[in-house]
This record gives C-alpha cells, structure tokens and sequence, in this order.
C-alpha cells in the first residue's frame, strides 16, 4: 500500500519539473513585454531598457528559469506588474475566494447526488431510475458555461434574487454580515454547479449499491429480517460512503478548471478570473505561478482520490 | 478455388452456394447494420438524427451564400435593432449586424472545428490507446506517463496560452491546438478495452501464425471493437462543440471578426446586452444546448446499439 502511494509521489516530482519548464517557456514567448503597455509614449527608452535589464528579462532563458526557480523555493514569486504587488500575496487572496467556492460547490454536489444516486439504486429499472439518468445525462450533455450565463441572466437579473457580481457587497459589516454576504455570492454559482455536476457521484453511488444489493451480508440481513430501510441506511449506504468521498478529489480539480467560466460569468475575484486579466496584461509572472498552481492541484486532487480508492477498492490498486 | 473445393470434397455446387447463403445468414451483421436497425426501432432517435443532419447541411449550405465580411460591418443605423424589425430576423447586436446571419455562419464555423477537432483528436487517441494497450510493458509505460502528465496540464489555461503565443491564427490552427489537450479521454477508453481484447486467442492465434504487430492492431483488434470507436467519437463530437464555443466566449477563441456561437454567446459580458437585449445572445446558447443535447442523444442510441444486451433494434 505504501509502496504505491510512494511511487506515485516519486512519478510526479519529474512532472513537476517538466510542467514548470514548459510554463515557464511558454510564457517566455509570449508577445510583448510587461512594461511597454505601462509607459507612455514619451518615456525615454533607455530607461525602459534599463527596467527590464533589472527585471532579467535580457538574460538567456535557462538563466531566467533557473532563478525563477531558486525565487520559487523561497517561496518568492516575483511581482505583478500589473498589481505591483507580490504574486504570492495576490494569488493567495484570490485563491480563498476560488477554494472557498469549490468547497461549497462540492458539498452542495453531495447534498444533491448521494439522495439521487440511492433512490435511483432502490427503484433500478423503474420509472425513478430512468429518470435520475436522463437527469444526469441531460445535465452532463449541455457545456456548463451556457448554463451559467442563462442562470445568471434568470435568477440574477431578470428575477434579481442573487448578485451578478464579486465576491462580497461592499456595505457587507465585519464578522458575520460579512460571511453572510461572501456565502451570499457563492450561493448561485454553486447550486449551479451541484445541480449539473452530479453525473459523476450519482452513477458511481448507484452502481456501487445495486452491487451491495445482490452481495451475501445483505442477503444475509434480509433473511435475518432487517427492514429494508435498515439495510439501505447501516449496511449498504455505509459501506459505499468511502469511495464515494475519494470523488470529491476528482470532483475539486474539475471545479478548479471550470473556475476560469465560473469566475468569468459572476465577475468573481478568484484564480479564473485573475488568470483571465493577467493574460490580456502579459503579466508573465502571474501566468506561470497560476498555471503552475492548478497544474499541481490537479496531481494533488487525483492523488487523493487514487489513494481513498485504492485503499477501499482493491480491484482498482495501481500495481 | 471453388473447382478444387469440389474435386476434393463431396459438396455439390448448388449446395456449396446454398451453405455459404446460410452461413451469411448466421454471421452477425455489421455494426453498421446493427446501428441503423436501432435507429428504425427508436423513432424519437430517428427524429434527432434526421433533425441534426438537415441542420448541418442547411447550415452548411446557407453559409455559403452570406457575405461575412459584408455582415460584419458595423451599421450604426441600426444598432441594437430588435427582432423583426428593418427585416433583421433575430434582431442586430451593438454594432447593428444581423444576428440571424451571424448565427448560421457561427454555428457553421463552431460545428465545422468541432469536427476536425473530433477527426483528429480521436484518429490520435484511438491509436495511442492501441498501441499502448497492446505492447505491454515499457511502451506502455512510457506512454501512460506522457498520458498521466497531459492529464495533470490545466487544459484550458494551456491553450489560452498557446492561443495567447501564436499570431494570426485561423480556424485551422486553433483545430489543432484543441486536438493536442482533447485525446486523452479516448485513449484510456480505447487501451483498457484493448489490454483486454489483446489477451483473446484470435490475438494469440494470430501472433503465433507470425502477423506483424501492426497488422494485428489494425486489422484484428480495431474492427473488433469498431462499435466503440463509433460511440466514442459520436459522443465526444458532442463535447467537442462545448470546447471551441466556451473558448469563443472566453475570448481566445475564434477571432472577433470570425463569428462562432462562442463570440455571439460573449455578447452576454456586456450587461445592457444581458439585460436588454436579449437576442444578441440567447439564439445562440440555445442553439448550443439543442445541438449538444441531440448530437450526445443519438450517441446514446448508438453506445446501446453497441452493447447486444440493450438492443431494441430488430436482431435481423
């Protein structure tokens, strides 16, 4: 068991590094440089020269990478050109905003999946089952970004119960009127998100129970004349809680890719956003420290989840 | 051949061709047949099908006689214009262009890369599967690892970065910077069901006869799970809109004077548009939900036309 979770940390310390080498150079060819947008016309260009040769942006690539790197190990980012402020400090207020509403985005998922995927394992074959899956089908088919600006449009403007907006009202009071109004902000994208992310969690619960149904423990139960009720709550619902929770892993890196939408249609200040504007800046040092952010918590969320599953599920266990 | 057959063995002509009509009769039919019998058997399927082949080709046809850079010129006369007025159908977006016009020209333009992305993706990812599933071993190691590390990429900061790095792209190069972040999900299905098929004995049979590696990939085990391949890809064309259009929206799609769903559905980043003027992007997000649900429908169709057990279609 060990030994496998191990390999698999030792396979992805190379994948790191690649990743950073490729973030790195592919932000390197971008066009244009930081400083020329932020100057103007008549800034003398020896001085413009002068500010990139104390940025490092003259010096060869392997030198610019390398202490890019030795800066990252001090856990040192470098700026922003854009916000003149750390990436670290700007990243790290954003990304509270992103994992809060992964978070939320995914209990809510669990909220609505675990009910659906038992009812539609109890009545499999009959009329409820078909339509959970035509349920989850349906959500899955449509591309996720459509169903958000039509949400937004329905619920936020023309009936006007949720903000369209950021991610906290500017007249928000500290202490509880302020997380009120952060979960207030939250709340649309994330019933959104649960309501058409359930396809996952709901056919995994589902044929996880309908194969407790047929095993020997609930036969046994039935003959030793539990009630149904009984078996489907202690026995069943109990033991296929585990692999179903190694899902949120999967389910959280799937969150953090679709945030650049998310955050996009809601004006939110999180990752996706910010990674949106820093493109349209140049501002390379953002780009490279984002992509490298979601690349590792992409590892991380299925490394998660290969290691709950592995550990409950033998069949699945990495060789 | 037939004369040598005769000669040798006690089988009359009449009854050779009669043997061989039978024998015809027995084999199971082609997976083609197999897919078409479903679809007269499931009428609603059958409306979808026919439904989404008109669209296209109207699309396809209609888009030939708009003029697009005439289209999207700007008319500030009639900026904004609502539906059925100034004989705009579907009304005109801030820079006074036809919607309607745009919305056949975009979705021909967003169907058209979904699918090259489609063709080439999964022309790449059925052959990585294979070959990763059939060579056990370190081939199949080293590629499980170039497999796991696209998996780790953030797919789509990548390609706004790609997009971000190439000047002057055109629908042709975006086509192919999609297609090297969208194999991935076809190979693993395509190797677990090979490292499966290549454990059979027509693989083993035909190894130790001494066909050539490739050959057996390509004519023995490919046209055995041929039904899989089709499912695949008809269900990942579906997906394949959802790509190109989510990136248009973005803005890193399609470039602003080339129309695509995407770029009309972006139209909703503005707030007058989203909430005034509604025509300027609604049409298109419900075009998409439309194409998408009914493209992945008859993908269902044939994933259970594919699976014996689930058939509705007459077994003929």
């Amino acid at each position: 068991m060990w030994k496998t979770i191990l390999r698999r940390i030792l396979i992805m310390i190379p994948e790191v590094i690649i990743l950073s080498l490729l973030v790195f150079l592919l932000a390197k060819a971008m066009p244009g440089d930081p400083f020329t947008g932020s100057i103007n016309p008549k800034a003398d260009p020896a001085q413009l020269h002068h500010l990139m040769k104390m940025n490092g942006l003259y010096d060869p690539w392997y030198q610019q990478y390398w202490n890019w790197v030795v800066h990252l190990f001090h856990g040192d980012l470098g700026n922003s050109y854009q916000y003149q402020e750390p990436v670290t400090r700007l990243i790290g207020s954003r990304a509270v905003n992103t994992l809060w509403l992964a978070v939320f985005t995914t209990i809510l998922t669990y909220c609505f999946a675990l009910p659906m995927g038992m009812y539609a394992a109890k009545h499999e074959g009959k009329l409820p089952d078909s339509i959970i899956r035509i349920y989850t089908y349906v959500t899955y088919c449509i591309p996720f970004f459509v169903i958000l600006i039509i949400g937004v449009w329905i619920f936020g403007y023309v009936l006007g119960w949720f903000p369209t907006t950021g991610s906290i009202s500017a007249t928000a009071g500290p202490g509880f009127s302020s997380a009120a109004s952060r979960l207030y902000h939250i709340l649309l994208p994330g019933i959104l998100g649960a309501l058409f992310g359930t396809v996952n969690v709901v056919q995994y619960l589902r044929s996880e129970v309908i194969d407790a149904k047929r095993s020997d423990y609930v036969r046994t139960a039935r003959s030793k004349g539990v009630p149904s009720k009984d078996i489907y709550r202690h026995h069943i619902f109990r033991n296929s809680l585990l692999p179903i929770a190694a899902f949120a892993g999967y389910s959280i890196t799937g969150l953090l890719n679709g945030s650049l939408f998310t955050e996009t249609v809601f004006s939110y200040p999180g990752m996706g956003l910010l990674f949106i504007n820093s493109i349209s800046y140049r501002d390379y040092t953002v780009i490279t420290a984002l992509v490298l952010i979601y690349g590792i918590l992409n590892l991380l969320g299925t490394l998660l989840s290969d290691i709950i599953l592995s550990i409950v599920d033998p069949r699945i266990r990495i060789e | 051949m037939e004369e040598s057959l005769n000669r040798h063995s006690k089988i009359s002509a009449a009854d050779l061709e009669r043997l061989s009509k039978e024998a015809k009769g027995e084999a199971t039919p082609s997976s083609a047949r197999i897919v078409w019998n479903e679809f007269k058997a499931d009428k609603p399927a059958m409306v979808a099908l026919v439904i989404i082949v008109a669209f296209i080709l109207f699309v396809m046809i209609a888009a030939l006689f708009i003029d697009t850079p005439k289209m999207m010129e700007t008319d500030i006369m009639n900026y904004n214009a609502a539906p059925g007025t100034n004989g705009f159908i579907l009304g005109a977006d801030t820079g006074g262009r036809p919607i309607f016009q745009q919305l056949i020209v975009g979705a021909r333009n967003s169907i058209g890369i979904a699918m090259g992305l489609t063709v080439i993706s999964s022309t790449f990812g059925i052959c990585w599967g294979l070959i990763s599933g059939y060579f056990n071993g370190l081939i199949d190691w080293g590629m499980q690892r170039v497999y796991d590390f696209m998996m780790m990429l953030p797919m789509t900061m990548m390609i706004i970065v790609l997009v971000t790095i190439i000047k002057n792209y055109n629908a042709i190069t975006l086509t192919l910077i999609f297609s090297v972040f969208y194999w991935e999900g076809t190979s693993r299905l395509i190797r677990s069901r090979t490292l499966s098929e290549s454990e059979k004995d027509y693989v083993a049979a035909a190894k130790t006869s001494g066909t050539g590696n490739f050959k057996i990939i390509f004519s023995e085990i490919m046209p055995n799970i041929s039904s899989l391949l089709i499912v695949d890809t008809t269900l990942s064309f579906a997906e394949n809109i959802g790509v190109e259009t989510g990136l248009s929206y973005l803005g890193f799609g399609l470039p602003m004077h080339t129309p695509s769903l995407g770029t009309l559905i972006a139209n909703a980043n503005d707030p007058n548009n989203i909430t005034q003027y509604w025509w300027t992007w609604l049409p298109a997000a419900l075009l998409i939900i439309i194409l998408c649900l009914s493209i992945s429908y008859v993908g269902q169709v044939v994933r259970r036309s594919a699976d014996a057990s689930q058939r509705q279609g007459a077994a003929d």
